[in-house]
């Protein structure tokens, strides 16, 4: 079978897969969980209990504050301890839901069985406010709220779906083992998104290096018989599992500069959001806990554990036998886009994907030198950037030149970082650069709403 | 563990480093400096040891006594300026001819612009063609090779040396190819009259197709090199074989290969993207073509290069490579 990849740049880093084996077993239940309430993109969601209240698994703890927010549910039972400021991984506070565990009892009406449902759902609008009151956002990441997703513009038309099941950052399996022992469930959820959508094909998308996760997934489709689910075999590039990459190596189309995957009649959704999307609709259960891969070649034991969301990052450390001594970096998430953690004290969001633990000789950034006009770091971006540009006009602080060579296209992915010879550190310089630019198409749009309200005052004012 | 480090990601990086990119082009180099001492001897080791440590010296003298920044010898570049300026030069050339060469590739055309990555020339050639100017009598002595323990050198001139002479007193090319017994099998293994860089073309390709193996370079600036010398010298050669040499000839000889393959796919002193490269690769071949058909000289790549060398930032604005999305 031919292999299919995206168009433009790329890497390779080695995939170090080392937790591939580990299955996926339960965490026990921490003492407290604190479950913050900004934990995906979009408006905070809005606290709806009150410190005292006896709250149950699957309990509506905060609604979300906007059209694009989200539920969030209480991941534990137990007792509202305290509703206040706390320190996220970075260090910046955001409202956390505090709850001390006392049991493990679930809201009536949440099926927590492993009973299979296979029978999908007539009415989209039904499934899509089902995804909505299950809390599911994006758990590839981005953490957009699933339900927006599943909402497009009037004008734009969903013509297929795409499952992302690359996993292209090197370390993460949980998606992987996702695959492997939720198969089922996950294939029910990508039939319940194209239903949602209207009935169009669906595309669940595996790198080469999950041999087993494609076999087991093209077995379960068969077995299923599912129409207009398909297997593509992917071949092993970063970043492959980034939303417009993917679509061009699957559909082969590109999203546009600013514009959205629906633009070109894509819906992308991850293995893990899929899964989400099968317990809230079929089973009512909404997100309440996630798999998270903690791993590194020096933490003495590899694991995928199905983690309660608002578990703090130590309990689970601890649990795995504590911080090893030559760590020197933590990772949320993968090598390549992850974010370094601050502070272990901070809890698990949905988006958790894993802990990474990284020495000093696999992370340590080797001491800038001149950029010898390699082109390595252009080769790389797979936006088809400059990087070594962007990188030069961010320093000069040219947000004119910036926009024009498209620093905002700039999907954060490290290529460039990744790739230099000279370490130039290319990419912490164009995330500034990038802001530059953010602001001033911001303050063009504030610009331009408030001279339309201007000139539509001074024509009321007429009449 | 006693602090956790944050940084902004990525949080790996890849092996490659300037000093590894520099390292896979000494080893690259490596068949054709030992072609070069087999063939010249212990007079062309010498002519490699001075330059390749005047170069070194050089540059670190000047970060060090005038920059007074770290120093930047570490990163190799300044090694293999020095290997390419010892394969630039006859074996017979005079060891203090080869310092000043140094001083002008590494002092003049390096270090002035501030050191690697900076400069707009290729140090190596801007050395070379100084040398050419200044010293045209120790540039232009060629000697025969004479092997590892030869005895004195035997001067004779280049092929095309030889051929241009051989033009200016009237004669065809058939003639004067004859009359010195050049064949092709003897240009690709060497032992033709020459600088070391001219003498193994063999040796020269095995170092390039490794570079293109290892990723280091891509090929189509050499290859559009390549394409030009033996399109342009065939539409001669097919209109007046007496007058103009046949392709295979101009791929042969003079620093074509070496040039191609090693000073032309210089990472600062070409073009970034594929189109950009084979635009520069076309100018080199078409310009080599003419200065060596109707030029003073019978060797132009190294003009050719520098001439290319010089539009390089305008090549870079012409062609840039697609954006994601975007027309």
């Amino acid at each position: 079978m031919s292999k299919h990849t995206f168009s433009i740049g790329g890497v390779h880093p080695h995939d170090n897969k080392i937790s591939r084996e580990c299955a996926i077993q339960p965490l026990p239940l921490a003492p407290s969980v604190y479950i913050s309430v900004a934990q995906h993109i979009g408006a905070p969601s809005v606290p709806v209990v009150a410190v005292g209240d006896k709250v149950k698994v699957g309990q509506v703890v905060a609604e979300p504050g906007g059209f694009v927010g989200a539920f969030i549910h209480s991941s534990v039972s137990g007792t509202v301890k305290s509703i206040a400021p706390r320190a996220d991984l970075a260090g910046r506070m955001a409202t956390h839901i505090e709850i001390a565990v006392e049991g493990d009892e679930w809201l009536e009406g949440i099926d927590t069985s492993d009973t299979l449902v296979t029978a999908i759902p007539e009415d989209a609008k039904a499934i899509v406010d089902k995804i909505r009151l299950g809390g599911v956002v994006g758990l590839g990441g981005a953490t957009f709220p699933t339900h927006v997703k599943l909402s497009p513009p009037p004008g734009s038309k969903c013509e297929r779906v795409i499952i992302n099941g690359c996993e292209c950052e090197p370390y993460l399996t949980s998606d992987f083992r996702t695959l492997l022992e939720k198969g089922e469930q996950v294939v029910v959820g990508a039939a319940l998104l194209q239903k949602a959508m209207g009935g169009v094909p669906c595309t669940i998308a595996i790198e080469e290096n999950k041999p087993e996760a494609i076999a087991h997934i093209k077995d379960v489709i068969a077995k299923l018989g599912y129409s207009g689910i398909e297997v593509m075999v992917m071949k092993m590039m970063y970043p492959q599992g980034g939303e417009k990459q993917l679509i061009d190596a699957v559909m082969h189309r590109q999203v546009g500069s600013g514009a959205l995957p629906i633009s070109v009649g894509a819906v992308v959704q991850n293995v893990a959001t899929a899964l989400a999307v099968y317990d809230a609709v079929q089973k009512n259960k909404p997100i309440v806990d996630n798999s998270v891969t903690v791993t590194g070649e020096c933490f003495p034991k590899q694991a995928n554990l199905l983690v309660r969301v608002g578990t703090p990052l130590r309990y689970i450390v601890d649990y795995l036998g504590g911080v090893p001594e030559n760590a020197v970096k933590i990772i949320s998430g993968g090598p390549m886009m992850g974010r370094a953690v601050a502070n272990l004290d901070a809890a698990t969001v949905k988006g958790t994907g894993a802990l990474l633990f990284l020495t000093e000789e696999q992370t340590k950034r080797a001491p800038e030198s001149h950029c010898i006009r390699c082109g390595k770091c252009a080769d790389a971006c797979p936006m088809g950037l400059e990087p070594f540009l962007l990188n030069k006009l961010s320093q000069a602080k040219d947000t004119e030149a910036l926009e024009a060579n498209a620093a905002q296209d700039c999907i954060e992915c490290g290529c460039c970082l990744y790739s230099c010879p000279a370490h130039i550190p290319l990419l912490d310089h164009i995330r500034v650069g990038k802001g530059f630019v953010m602001s001033a198409i911001r303050a063009r749009a504030a610009a331009a709403k408030a001279a339309a309200e201007a000139a539509k005052a001074a024509a009321d004012a007429k009449k | 563990m006693s602090k956790l480090l944050v940084s902004p990601s990525p949080h790996i990086h890849s092996k490659d480093s300037t000093k590894s990119l520099m390292r896979d082009v000494i080893i690259a180099l490596l068949p054709a400096v030992i072609c070069s001492f087999v063939f010249y001897g212990w007079r062309e080791i010498l002519v490699m040891a001075v330059s390749v440590a005047s170069c070194v010296l050089l540059e670190w003298a000047i970060t060090k006594y005038m920059l007074k920044k770290p120093s930047t010898v570490g990163d190799l570049s300044a090694v293999i300026t020095g290997i390419l300026l010892a394969m630039n030069v006859p074996y017979t050339t005079p060891w203090w001819v080869i310092v000043i060469g140094s001083v002008v590739a590494i002092g003049v055309a390096k270090m002035t612009f501030g050191g690697i990555g900076q400069n707009i020339w290729n140090p190596a050639l801007v050395g070379r063609v100084f040398l050419l100017v200044s010293f045209p009598t120790y540039m232009t002595t060629w000697s025969q090779p004479q092997g590892l323990f030869g005895a004195d050198a035997v001067t004779g001139a280049t092929p095309l040396g030889a051929i241009q002479e051989g033009l200016m007193q009237g004669a065809t090319v058939q003639d004067i190819m004859a009359e010195h017994g050049y064949n092709y099998g003897q240009m690709l293994f060497a032992n033709l009259g020459g600088s070391a860089g001219e003498v193994c073309a063999l040796a020269l390709l095995a170092g390039f197709v490794f570079l293109c193996a290892r990723k280091v370079i891509k090929p189509w600036i050499t290859l559009s090199i390549f394409a030009t010398v033996a399109l342009v010298s065939l539409v001669f050669w097919g209109i007046n074989p007496a007058r103009f040499t046949d392709p295979l000839f101009n791929l042969l000889t003079g620093g074509l290969v070496l040039g191609a393959c090693f000073m032309a796919t210089d990472y600062v002193t070409s073009p970034m993207s594929v189109w950009g490269g084979v635009v520069f690769g076309v100018g080199i071949g078409l310009l080599t073509v003419l200065i060596r058909y109707f030029g003073s000289y019978p060797e132009g790549v190294s003009f050719a290069i520098l001439i290319m060398n010089s539009v390089v930032p305008l090549i870079n604005m012409g062609f840039k490579q697609k954006k994601f999305g975007r027309k």
